[in-house]
């Protein structure tokens, strides 16, 4: 009994990391190869959400949905590079902050103005909605198991992407020495743009996925870009690696920690001051986690080199 | 923004501020006095708002550190009034359970410079945009820790029954309040504007412009930014008393993070490491709030659209283009 719950909230804190890390690798990418601080991120991860519900709806098919969404939210990333971001790349990261600030602010009113102010259900196809069996009498929601198979896809495809082609070569040039690239005759400004733009798709990707189970609303971003943060600051911003790593640690200890820390504190103190303090407790452990390893290693787990 | 013009201001703008904190004085009880105290609430939340805008800048504005969690003092400081109230009322917790202000302020600045002192001695080890995604999550921690304690609400939040009782003084008078706030306010300005006057000012403001040369003539930046840090988290949460006491209504939702964002706002675009710039911020950010909400439930798209718009071609702030300005004419 006891193992098949443990075995059910790894898979649930695996599902988390997956989806974290399709977030941090967007702001890690960018804040790699141009320096920018992007707090709108968690707004891509919005609009991915609300394009992929309208497509639902209209297309009357989840998964065509995704497909053309897909797009669409690389498309949004490309326009926000173009009007806004491309214009603070010369400047310092309080002005990303407070500009990105800004756009955060914009986005979350013209879903607002577009979709309403209630939040939209996604219906999942039948084929999705049902239970897997994982042996031993222990079931699982099969649409989680297709969330944590697609972040691993999107995993090793970006790590293809990024060390196996030309532009994937470019982007690890770009992110170690800039200038240099650009004196080689490379394009960098659409270069940037188009590493914008693919971290906007995964980020609007992360949020086609989540929004079956949530539902897409208005700054459901904003919530979870604090923990993308915490997710590459632990990684060592920049680096694809940490972020990976440092995405399933962070989605695994969450996880953990809320559905096993009560039965842990009860046994160190009375059930009263357990119930009281584990939900505490485990809503801070993420945090703790990263004061302890900046702490020790300020900067992350695995800092790219260059930096 | 924060390099740029440097903090000492012109004397034609400094005779600006005086008029800026006069008529802050004048205009809000005579307001009351005459029949609207709707606009003296406003003006309280301003003056609370520029008291918080001012610990930030202390440390945003003259030592260059972008503290993207400032809210959470504020939260800290509402919930150091709202939690001995809730346990003098219903019982439980005797060492703090009590209606005392003084117990209270002691509370707001006590519990905020720990908080400042523990998250400041990690944060300060890291540099540029770590720095600001830390502060930033570290004041995510207190929101989701208030959010997770169910005794004090939780979500939903926390009703003061009582204000903090002073002697001789009534909080649950407005003006009496007004009158507080606005005299914390200029207390605090004294304040900054001794600290950026001594040697510590000095030191705080020449690591921001070039830290290697501070500790090439043996100047320790890390303990002076994190005394710094203390300081400012401290003054942020007296201001969370304040408006504890103002709204006698707390909730996690008071330090989310993008509370955190408008208060930066408001630093920045009143102009950082000006003095009286957090109180030109405040006002903008007031009137923009109360003009455009009661216009339209979209004021979010101006508000953003103008935020963006300050950042991509208005640096320095509202008190540097003023100041350029003057400077201009003379």
């Amino acid at each position: 009994m006891e193992s098949s719950i443990l075995l059910i909230q790894l898979l649930n804190g695996l599902q988390l990391g997956v989806l974290l890390f399709l977030l941090s690798a967007g702001l890690t990418l960018t804040f790699g190869i141009m320096d920018f601080v992007n707090l709108a991120h968690g707004s891509l991860y919005m609009l991915g959400a609300f394009f992929c519900a309208s497509l639902t709806l209209f297309t009357g098919s989840f998964v065509l949905a995704v497909l053309i969404a897909l797009p669409l939210a690389a498309l949004a990333g490309w326009l926000l590079e173009w009007l806004v971001v491309r214009h603070l790349y010369e400047r310092d990261h309080l002005d990303h902050v407070l500009a990105t600030f800004g756009l955060i602010l914009c986005l979350d009113t013209l879903v607002h103005l577009a979709w309403g102010p209630s939040g939209i259900a996604i219906p999942l196809p039948a084929w999705l909605n049902g239970q897997v069996e994982l042996g031993s009498g222990v079931t699982f929601p099969s649409y989680r198991l297709l969330i944590i198979g697609t972040g691993l896809i999107a995993a090793a495809g970006l790590y293809w992407l990024v060390n196996h082609t030309r532009l994937g070569m470019l982007i690890r040039a770009g992110a170690s020495n800039r200038t240099m690239v650009g004196a080689l005759g490379v394009d960098i400004k659409t270069l940037f743009t188009g590493v914008f733009a693919i971290g906007a798709m995964l980020a609007g990707l992360a949020g086609m996925l989540i929004a079956p189970i949530t539902e897409a609303s208005i700054g459901m971003g904003n919530d979870i870009i604090i923990t993308a943060f915490v997710v590459i600051i632990v990684g060592g911003i920049g680096s694809m690696k940490g972020a990976f790593v440092a995405a399933i640690l962070i989605g695994m200890i969450d996880t953990m920690g809320r559905s096993f820390l009560d039965d842990l504190f009860k046994l160190l103190m009375s059930t009263e001051a357990a119930e009281t303090a584990a939900p505490a407790v485990s809503a801070m452990l993420v945090y703790i986690m990263m004061a302890i390893i900046l702490a020790i290693r300020p900067q992350g787990l695995f800092p790219p080199k260059t930096r | 923004m924060t390099s740029g013009t440097e903090s000492t201001a012109g004397n034609g703008f400094n005779l600006f501020a005086l008029l800026l904190l006069l008529l802050l004085a004048i205009i809000p009880p005579a307001l009351y006095l005459t029949g609207n105290p709707f606009w003296l609430d406003v003006f309280t939340r301003l003056v609370i708002l520029a008291l918080a805008a001012t610990s930030l800048n202390l440390i945003l504005g003259y030592g260059g550190l972008v503290s993207f969690g400032h809210a959470a003092y504020l939260g800290l400081g509402a919930y150091a009034v709202g939690v001995p109230v809730y346990h003098a009322t219903y019982g439980g917790m005797d060492i703090i359970a009590s209606y005392n202000g003084w117990l209270h302020v002691l509370l707001a600045i006590g519990v905020s410079a720990l908080f400042a002192l523990i998250t400041g001695a990690i944060c300060l080890r890291t540099r540029g945009v770590n720095f600001i995604m830390i502060t930033m999550a570290f004041g995510q921690m207190v929101f989701y820790a208030i959010v997770s304690i169910e005794t004090y609400g939780g979500d939903d939040g926390l009703t003061i029954d009582l204000r903090s009782e002073f002697p001789l003084i009534s909080l649950d008078n407005p003006l009496t309040l007004y009158g507080l706030c606005y005299v914390s306010l200029l207390a605090a300005m004294f304040l900054i504007h001794r600290i950026t006057g001594s040697r510590f000012g000095m030191v705080l403001r020449g690591a921001r412009a070039n830290e290697q040369r501070m500790r090439a003539i043996g100047v320790d930046c890390y303990r002076y930014r994190l005394v710094a840090f203390v300081i400012s988290g401290a003054l942020c949460g007296y201001a969370g008393f304040l408006l504890g006491n103002f709204t006698t209504f707390i909730s996690p939702e008071m330090m989310d993070w993008t509370r955190s964002g408008e208060l930066m706002f408001i630093v920045i675009l009143g102009g950082a490491a000006y003095l009286y710039g957090p109180i030109v911020g405040a006002i903008v950010f007031i009137i923009l709030e109360e003009v455009l909400s009661g216009y339209t439930v979209y004021w979010h798209l101006p508000f953003g659209l103008l935020l963006i718009f300050s950042v991509l071609f208005l640096r320095g702030g509202l008190s540097g283009a003023l100041d350029s300005l003057i400077g201009r004419r003379s």
